[in-house]
């Protein structure tokens, strides 16, 4: 079969993305995830279902359904941009995993196409699956937001075991692995539960790099769009000389430490 | 080099202070050389103008007072007071005395002047009643011209009333061999003549005149020796030192060759500042800065005579200088040039003549002392090519981070091809400079006369829906009532064929100023420094440069796009709407702002009627109302849908091919009949694609436009999508504005964009930003800016300006002190689309 031909749905597709990977970005949304997390600044991704959201300017339908070829033709737009900045395909979600012959085919035409790709991933699904795509991966951004299995299960609905397993195996077989911390107060935030991830990326995955993402709340309004419940209540994000310190911790571990993406 | 060598040259103390005297001065109008040029004037009636004009040149630089400022290392002022200007009656000057009691009052540039020189002024305007340029130029103008620049379509103020300016001259030459040393190539020529040749009375004229101002010139700087050597004797300790070294440079700059960077500067200073007092041209462009002054800097540098931080020094003393003095404009050009600019472009960066990179040492320099500075001037540009080092470049991102709306960036990959397509040659064409805004030429060899007209691209459109009539009046060809265009190719010709009328006229118009340039105010001075006057022994208003343009801007190109698109889609493809019906839409503003209330048009009309001698009764009155009443509810709703209909039609701007193609079309019908035009200088004409900052106030003469712009709001800027118009972030923008055909506009194009910030962050930033450029730079765009700035930031300096006194944004092909621009141009900037980039 044609892998052009290959369905999925995605919720967003955001140009010129400066902070997701390497270079200037194109970053496609897949809809649907299995983590739950109480931060999550796109709560639209998290449901597989197409749904209605209220917006400032009306109300939109989230999700469409497409076929890789329509997004890669949409990709490729920005080809030149990537060459001369060593960017190109980043996708996110929602989790990518969920819809993995629709992500592989994202990923092989775009190396088709010559365009660098990045995937920003939960890791949340059989490493068998996960093994398929990491060929046509060049930067795998993977999230660790706790080695605290109760507290996990607690912020995202999910357990830690299987990520923090699967986390190993990237490490290992991807051509380049990031570790991202989503760092949310109250969750995550304190040195100690910062320095525990530091050292399980260092020490048992064996990466080089780690990028702090202070939480925001720039995804507040959609919850009220979508009827929801904004779980975070007024937690204020972060400051920077707290980002700072804890930037410090990863880096007395050995970890090439950034704030952001 | 890089930016760290640069970032370890700081600021003086010097620099800063007379930076901070500069910022806060008050502009002034002066008088002096109103009266000196009337008075040289009175003298000379016997003689051939362009020797008059060099007779009164010599009377003004013989008698203007000379001013050294406190600390200043370069020096030579046209005004006593900092940052302001002297007028020029021989151009127009009716519209200064008119205001008079408003300027300083007025929202875009305000001036003070004191009563004692509008006394002056006054008693000198007496003279010029009926002389000046623009008198001469509207009677060479034929009357349909007159009525359609009467009804907005286009303007060609900029030169009827001012000086053309707009040139780079050989400042390397007068670097080279001084004055004297032109005095001498004119010399020569001049016994060269052959007496019998009918041309020689013109020529010999023009020769002398040329051999007068360089003498001028001289005798000016000699002025500013004796000054420093006056002062030197009251003066102690250091300043006494920096006073004899002032000295000694104005006895040997510019009447010989440079021997020294300083000296070098110095010299510069001089020609910049005497072109601009010998006539009222703006956008005189110091050009390749870095290439003409750099065998100085090396000869001085590798000999150890001077330092990175002294060479940096002087550089930064220069910009203060191309800050100092601004030029007084009418109420209405003050809008549409705001800022005080004076567009004096220079940049850095590009090629050689033989294509190889010539970035250097002060490419860099001139980059810090805009980082040091940090003022509008010079506009600064920089040239992108393929193999410019991304250090440069990098460099640049980080002047523009600062959010100073500088530099400007430059593609040589679009206009050397774009100038070699205008007949220029290879060499000349690698060796572009940029003139004011955005306009290329070849430095020191063109009169580009750029910025020759802003035409409406708008008002055609208008113009079909009108069937060439404006406020009732037939001002334009016919091209049939609405109801007849029933295809879109009908309707796309009509607006080509009003386009193309109007073309002709605005041809018309700038042609006859043209002649009223070289028959009235002949440059013999600045022509000294422009090849080829002195081999062909004339102006360069006669066209004595080696190449010669005629560049009317054009701009609206956005709109139009989005307005022919959504036509074609709405009342075309799907019959949703007739045209007719569009027609009412836009002459009821989409019922968005009825400025009428049922009453008031009833009023209105019944008026209209009696004005054309219908007998009124109380009947037919009441029939009015009721029909007014009913038309306005039926249509309310309509043009309501219309608009929404309209709006979410796809726009210009966000990479989708189907309207992008529309906006290559669109910039086509304005780009292409401009090129059959020849000029009175014996060149051609080139559009250009840009507004500077006239999408403003010309947008407040249009109504609203099928593309759902309001009426009165502001016109998109150059070749930018409609303002608010892209959604899909910067690359998607960047390349439906690179699928316009930019090389046919070779007069130049102007793609603004706006960044946060945020966007900019770190190296990563800059890197990303730099590749933003280069990847724009791959699909042929010619040229783009950025205003690096938050929203909240400019509203806080909207109501606390003090507190913004130094906050320079761009504004269409140059930047302004924020402060000083008016309240609606501030809002359009606010009002553009943020860029954000996360």
């Amino acid at each position: 079969m044609d892998i052009g031909k290959t369905k999925g749905r995605i919720f967003d597709i955001q140009k010129y993305s400066i902070h997701d990977g390497p270079g200037i970005r194109t970053i496609v949304f897949l809809k649907g995830c299995a983590l739950r997390c109480r931060w999550c600044c796109n709560p639209e991704s998290q449901s597989f279902d197409v749904q209605t959201m209220n917006t400032k300017n009306g109300s939109k339908l989230v999700g469409q359904d497409v076929t890789a070829e329509e997004v890669i033709e949409k990709v490729k737009k920005d080809i030149n941009y990537y060459r001369r900045s060593g960017g190109g395909l980043t996708l996110s979600g929602g989790e990518m995993l969920l819809q993995p012959d629709f992500a592989l085919a994202l990923l092989m035409l775009s190396k088709r196409n010559g365009i660098n790709t990045a995937v920003e991933s939960t890791g949340f699904a059989p490493y068998e699956t996960i093994e398929k795509l990491l060929p046509y991966i060049d930067t795998y951004l993977l999230d660790i937001k706790h080695i605290n299995g109760e507290k996990h299960k607690e912020f995202t609905t999910k357990d830690n075991a299987l990520i923090l397993e699967n986390a190993v195996k990237i490490a290992r077989d991807a051509k380049k692995c990031i570790v991202r911390v989503p760092t949310i107060p109250g969750f995550n935030d304190t040195e100690e539960e910062i320095r525990a991830i530091a050292e399980f990326a260092r020490n048992e995955m064996h990466v080089e790099e780690i990028n702090l993402l202070p939480y925001h709340r720039l995804g507040r309004d959609k919850y009220d769009g979508l009827g929801r419940e904004y779980l975070m209540g007024d937690v204020l994000p972060p400051d920077e000389e707290k980002m700072e310190r804890l930037r410090k911790v990863c880096e007395a571990v050995g970890l090439k430490a950034k704030i952001g993406g | 080099m890089n930016f760290e060598t640069m970032d370890k040259i700081k600021i003086t103390e010097r620099v800063k202070a007379i930076k901070e005297r500069l910022i806060d001065s008050v502009p002034q109008i002066e008088s002096d050389r109103a009266r000196l040029i009337t008075e040289s004037y009175k003298m000379t009636e016997n003689l051939p103008v362009v020797k008059r004009r060099s007779a009164a040149f010599r009377h003004i630089l013989e008698n203007l007072p000379v001013t050294i400022r406190e600390d200043e290392l370069i020096v030579g002022s046209a005004t006593k007071k900092s940052r302001s200007c002297q007028t020029f009656p021989e151009y127009s000057f009716e519209w200064l005395e008119d205001e008079f009691e408003t300027i300083d009052k007025r929202s875009a540039d305000p001036f003070f002047i004191s009563e004692e020189d509008k006394q002056v002024l006054r008693e000198a305007h007496k003279y010029w009643k009926g002389k000046t340029n623009s008198d001469l130029a509207t009677s060479l103008m034929a009357p349909e011209t007159l009525k359609a620049i009467e009804h907005n379509v286009f303007t060609t103020g900029n030169y009827f009333y001012n000086g053309v300016g707009h040139l780079s001259v050989q400042y390397g030459k007068v670097l080279e061999i001084g004055y004297e040393g032109i005095k001498k190539e004119a010399q020569e020529k001049l016994e060269k003549l052959d007496v019998a040749c009918s041309y020689y009375p013109a020529r010999r004229s023009f020769l002398e005149a040329v051999i007068e101002s360089c003498e001028a010139a001289i005798t000016y700087a000699q002025r500013y020796a004796d000054l420093a050597e006056r002062e030197a004797q009251s003066a102690s300790g250091k300043r006494r030192e920096e006073l004899l070294k002032i000295a000694a440079n104005c006895r040997n700059v510019p009447r010989n060759g440079a021997q020294s960077f300083y000296e070098a500067c110095q010299s510069f200073w001089f020609v910049q500042l005497l072109i601009q007092t010998e006539g009222s041209g703006h956008s005189i462009s110091p050009g390749r800065f870095d290439q003409y002054m750099y065998p100085y800097f090396k000869a001085d540098y590798e000999s150890g005579k001077i330092t990175l931080e002294e060479a940096q020094e002087l550089v930064d003393c220069v910009w203060l200088k191309l800050n100092d003095f601004v030029k007084v404009r009418d109420a209405a050009s003050a809008e549409g040039f705001a800022g005080y600019s004076l567009f004096q472009n220079l940049i850095v960066g590009g090629q050689d003549k033989g294509g190889n990179d010539s970035t250097n040492e002060l490419s860099f320099m001139c980059l810090n002392a805009t980082l040091h500075i940090m003022l509008p001037q010079p506009s600064l540009s920089i040239r992108v090519h393929n193999g410019s080092p991304d250090e440069l470049l990098m460099m640049a991102g980080i002047v523009t981070r600062t959010g100073v709306g500088l530099p400007a960036y430059y593609n040589d990959e679009v206009i050397i091809p774009a100038m070699l397509s205008r007949g220029v040659s290879v060499e000349d064409a690698r060796n572009y400079c940029i003139i004011g805004c955005v306009e290329p030429q070849s430095p020191g060899k063109t009169d580009g006369w750029h910025d020759a007209a802003f035409f409406n691209m708008l008002r055609p459109l208008e113009l079909v829906f009108s069937n060439g009539k404006s406020k009732g009046e037939q001002i334009s060809i016919k091209t049939g009532e609405v109801e007849t265009l029933d295809t879109y190719e009908k309707f796309f010709n009509a607006y080509k064929a009003q386009t193309e009328y109007m073309i002709k006229l605005m041809v018309n118009s700038d042609n006859a100023i043209d002649k009223a340039h070289a028959l009235r105010t002949p440059l013999p001075y600045l022509s000294s420094m422009v090849e080829d006057c002195i081999g062909k022994a004339k102006s360069v208003q006669e066209g004595g440069a080696v190449y010669n343009f005629t560049g009317p801007q054009g701009f609206g190109v956005a709109n139009m796009a989005d307005a022919l698109y959504a036509m074609k889609t709405l009342v075309y493809d799907q019959k949703k709407y007739t045209l007719k019906e569009v027609k009412q839409a836009l002459e009821a503003n989409f019922s968005a702002e009825c400025g009428l209330s049922t009453e008031e048009l009833t009023v209105k009309i019944a008026k209209e009627l009696n004005d054309n001698n219908v007998d009124l009764n109380e009947e037919i009155i009441r029939e009015i109302y009721k029909n007014v009443k009913e038309q306005a509810v039926g249509g309310d709703k309509r043009w309501a849908e219309l608009l929404e209909d309209i709006n979410a039609v796809s726009k210009f701007g966000n990479d989708d091919d189907v309207v992008d193609e529309f906006a290559r079309e669109a910039a086509y019908v304005y780009t292409r009949p401009m090129e059959q035009y020849r000029n009175p200088r014996g060149g051609m004409y080139q559009a250009g694609l840009y507004p500077v900052s006239a999408n403003v106030p010309l947008g407040a003469q249009t109504g609203a436009t099928p593309d759902g712009r309001l009426a009165y709001m502001p016109i998109a800027d150059g070749v930018s999508p409609g303002a608010g118009r892209d959604v899909n972030g910067p690359t998607a923008a960047a390349n439906s504005v690179a699928k316009i055909d930019h090389g046919i506009a070779s007069n130049g194009t102007l793609f603004n964009m706006k960044f946060h910030p945020m966007a900019l962050k770190g190296e990563e930033g800059i890197l990303n930003f730099v590749s933003l450029i280069r990847g724009y730079f791959d699909r042929k765009g010619m040229h783009v800016q950025f205003n690096v700035v938050s929203r909240d930031t400019l509203r806080d300096a909207q109501l606390h300006p003090e507190n913004y006194k130094n906050l320079v944004v761009r504004v269409a092909g140059y930047s302004a002190l924020f402060t000083t621009l008016s309240r609606s141009l501030q809002d359009d900037i606010i009002n553009r689309t943020e860029q954000l980039g996360f």
